[in-house]
């Protein structure tokens, strides 16, 4: 799974009430195209009396990353609907992309709350500039100076079942 | 920070042996730590690209640019790595040669086989006649 931040543009249909309709505009993370359209709408009429069948969407748009080899990190408001309620939540992330945070996001979700695609509301994501504003304590550990770490018992895969010495695990 | 019995750390700096992918068996340098599971590497001595590495893709050297700051360029990376010399510091090491000589063998066809079957023959049969002469004087 691959999500993409889509910048998708649509209003409702003119009438002869109101020729010119306002035009709404929305950022939405979405796998592709089609599922970003889906929840522009799904969106809009939550929100305004404009719905699919009475609109239309001007254009979408791909939003690329601006600087895609600096690490950022992210905070990012959401909702989601749990088995028993709705909750409000703040989460941080350290990525590459805003794309990327918002994709790790839905795995970090899925796995802690069991929570899929279609519960949660990514309402803000924001790239957090100074890290004094670093809230998480696990993105804190990563923000550390002269940070270093070592990687303890990594395992060489070997070809043969059997071999003359044991792996060294230790580096 | 306390000692370690650890020789080798994921830090920036540190230069590293690709594992994995197009430019697997490429050495490159860590420029930033992004979590604890991935880094940016950068190789522009060795044509690797900017990129984020997956710490499972990746072998630590003993070599480290000891002044590199944290999420420098390409061009202060390639800068340290010539002014340090890590790349020859790499190519003469017992690991590096090993690693040519291994790719290499593995390159050959057959009767390049046989042909380095012949020049071991002939060498050990110098190195025998050799040994028997030193015996007996």
């Amino acid at each position: 799974m691959t999500v993409s931040e889509y910048q998708v543009v649509g209003r409702h249909l003119p009438t002869e009430a109101e020729p010119n309709p306002k035009i709404y505009r929305m950022r939405i993370f979405a796998l592709n195209e089609v599922v970003a359209k889906s929840r522009f709408w799904y969106f809009l009429r939550q929100l305004k009396k404009v719905k699919k069948a009475n609109g239309e969407i001007i254009g979408v748009n791909l939003i690329h990353e601006k600087k895609p080899l600096k690490v950022k990190n992210f905070g990012i408001w959401l909702r989601y609907d749990s088995r028993s309620g709705t909750h409000n939540m703040y989460k941080e992330f350290r990525e590459l992309s805003r794309a990327d945070a918002v994709k790790s996001l839905y795995q970090d979700m899925a796995a802690r709350h069991r929570a899929r695609f279609r519960s949660i509301h990514i309402l803000r994501v924001v790239e957090i500039e100074k890290s004094e504003d670093v809230r998480r304590p696990y993105i804190k550990q990563l923000l550390v100076p002269k940070l270093r770490f070592p990687l303890p018992h990594r395992v060489q895969k070997t070809r043969s079942t059997f071999i003359a010495h044991r792996p060294s695990t230790f580096n | 920070m306390s000692e370690s019995n650890f020789k080798r750390f994921i830090e920036v700096g540190r230069v590293v042996l690709l594992r994995s992918g197009p430019h697997s068996g490429k050495i490159a340098v860590i420029s930033e730590v992004i979590d604890h599971n991935r880094a940016i590497v950068d190789g522009p001595a060795t044509g690797v690209p900017r990129q984020s590495y997956p710490f499972r893709h990746l072998t630590l050297t003993p070599f480290r640019l000891s002044k590199l700051p944290r999420g420098a360029g390409s061009g202060v990376v390639l800068k340290q790595l010539t002014s340090e010399g890590i790349l020859e510091k790499w190519n003469k090491s017992a690991w590096a040669t090993k690693r040519t000589a291994i790719e290499k063998r593995r390159s050959l066809n057959d009767f390049e086989r046989f042909k380095t079957f012949v020049a071991k023959k002939g060498r050990r049969d110098v190195v025998r006649k050799s040994v028997k002469v030193a015996k007996k004087a």
